[in-house]
């Protein structure tokens, strides 16, 4: 990479090469999310039946 | 035994006329529907005949698959299948077989009439009876595996049509491509092989595992 | 070594073993990731041909990978279950499941963005393409049969015959260049070697690890979250979720 420009031009390629990295950030960052989401869901479902079945 | 409950699939389609001619009925009738809604020129009409009576055979397959399982799911025939001393993956492409011979037999002469009425040339009509004659079978052995997943399910009619269809693509791919091969003056050659490598796979492993998916779904 | 792959097929161990795992795969992901999106945006050299657009490559290739790695560690995961009626085994493929379509997702979205200034198209029919979409119907497919049954039991093992069945299309999109004339061109990468200079070579390979990593990462969250699900009536858990 000799410049910036030429960094976020991509030489002229910016529509296809940043919109192909937006969307593998937007996948990868929404499957993070979903996921911990997930099991942050599972672990508060599972205290609520611990709760119940302690009382 | 086999012998028997292959005459039994086949009495009982016999006895329901309806049922069992509903598909290659639907083949035909769907079939025809292209000319009278798209255009009735053969120009147009003569390269798009493979793509349409591949399409149109597929969805006809479709329809006759909860016929498989849930009859006999439902009144108990089943679970006196799964008891049976012979080997289920036998019995079940026993019952392939008669499906086959009721619902795909017919679309394979079917396709080769509306082939005709979509102006394919004469002497390719027999390139499209033999890829159909290779391909519905894989339709089916594929329907069956699916059936047998989904025969407990209720919305097993929904479920199926989407499960089969990333696995009949290929097949559909082929058989379609056959014929436009050979119309275009090209070797249908690798097209077939493609399809008798399918017909292969799918009969000699898809029995065996739509009996242990028979197993499954039964038990749950 | 097969006692441990035992061990793990209870299930609170397995739950500690994710919980310990996930952390190191995380920062092992993001550090490779960070490493290879370096070198492949900034250091790696414009391509002779196709300039700084073969920069795309650094996101397509690997989760084309991992969309086939993914599905082919499902069909396994699937089959030893099956055989040894490992629980555990299906839940790995229920978790690992999301993820792989997800890799499918973004290897379809990229090579349709890459071909686009490439071939000049957003989408081909050619076999490799056809038989990627395939695949990601097939996920699709796996995800509606494992959910579609009442008893998780039956879900499990329905989902392993599909996923079995349908290990298929792996091969059958790897191979696709070789077999047919395709659009998509040939293996980039070969276990002879590479036609790619190093300064290009090497930021794929990180990259392609890092996913590997990342998947890790999330697969055991995912595993973590269906083994909760799955033994919600099991006393550990009632101890665990106490805390």
């Amino acid at each position: 990479m000799h410049s910036f420009h030429e960094f976020l031009t991509m030489g002229g390629y910016a529509a296809y090469v940043w919109p192909a990295y937006a969307v593998g950030l937007v996948i990868f960052v929404g499957s993070a999310w979903l996921s911990r989401r997930g099991l942050r869901k599972a672990m508060s479902r599972a205290a609520r039946r611990a709760q119940e079945v302690g009382k | 035994m086999l012998k028997e409950l292959l005459k039994r699939e086949l009495l009982i389609a016999w006895r329901r006329p309806g049922e069992a001619l509903t598909p290659v009925a639907f083949f035909l009738v769907t079939s025809m529907l292209f000319p009278l809604g798209l255009s009735p020129s053969a120009h147009l009409l003569r390269p798009l005949a493979p793509g349409i009576i591949w399409i149109v055979a597929f969805l006809a397959g479709m329809l006759g698959l909860q016929r498989l399982f849930r009859a006999d799911y439902d009144d108990g025939t089943l679970e006196q299948l799964l008891l049976s001393p012979r080997p289920l993956t036998l019995i079940i492409l026993v019952k392939a077989v008669g499906h086959w011979l009721v619902t795909g037999l017919p679309v394979v002469i079917g396709g080769g009439v509306v082939a005709a009425m979509l102006f394919v040339p004469p002497r390719y009509i027999v390139t499209v009876v033999a890829g159909l004659l290779l391909g519905t079978p894989v339709l089916t052995m594929l329907g069956t595996m699916v059936a047998a997943l989904t025969v407990s399910l209720r919305q097993a009619a929904v479920l199926g049509p989407v499960l089969i269809l990333p696995l009949v693509t290929p097949v559909l791919i082929f058989g379609a491509h056959s014929t436009t091969l050979a119309m275009q003056g090209q070797s249908p050659a690798q097209a077939f092989e493609a399809l008798a490598a399918m017909f292969i796979l799918s009969v000699s492993l898809l029995p065996a595992a739509a009996a242990v998916a028979l197993r499954i779904s039964h038990e749950g | 070594m097969f006692t441990w792959l035992h061990k793990l097929g209870s299930p609170p161990v397995l739950y500690r073993f994710a919980e310990r795992a996930a952390p190191w795969c995380k920062w092992t992901a993001f550090a490779l990731l960070a490493a290879g999106l370096v070198g492949g945006l900034i250091l790696a050299p414009p391509d002779y041909q196709q300039g700084d657009g073969f920069r795309i490559i650094y996101i397509h290739v690997p989760s084309a990978i991992m969309s086939l790695f993914v599905f082919a560690y499902m069909a396994v995961a699937s089959a030893v279950g099956l055989i040894w009626r490992l629980r555990m085994a299906h839940a790995v493929t229920a978790a690992a499941a999301p993820l792989g379509a997800a890799f499918t997702l973004l290897a379809l979205i990229t090579g349709s963005l890459w071909g686009k200034p490439m071939w000049g198209t957003f989408w081909v029919w050619d076999a490799r393409l056809t038989s990627e979409l395939i695949l990601f119907f097939i996920y699709l497919g796996y995800m509606a049969v494992a959910n579609a049954f009442p008893d998780q039991r039956t879900g499990d093992r329905a989902g392993a015959i599909l996923a079995l069945v349908g290990a298929i299309d792996v091969p059958i999109v790897h191979y696709s260049v070789q077999w047919w004339t395709t659009l998509h061109q040939g293996a980039t990468l070969k276990l002879s070697g590479s036609n790619m200079p190093g300064s290009m070579l090497w930021p794929l390979l990180v990259m392609m690890v890092a996913f590997m990593f990342y998947f890790g990462w999330l697969l055991m969250i995912r595993l973590r979250a269906e083994i909760l699900r799955r033994e919600k009536r099991a006393s550990w858990v009632m101890r665990l979720a106490a805390d």
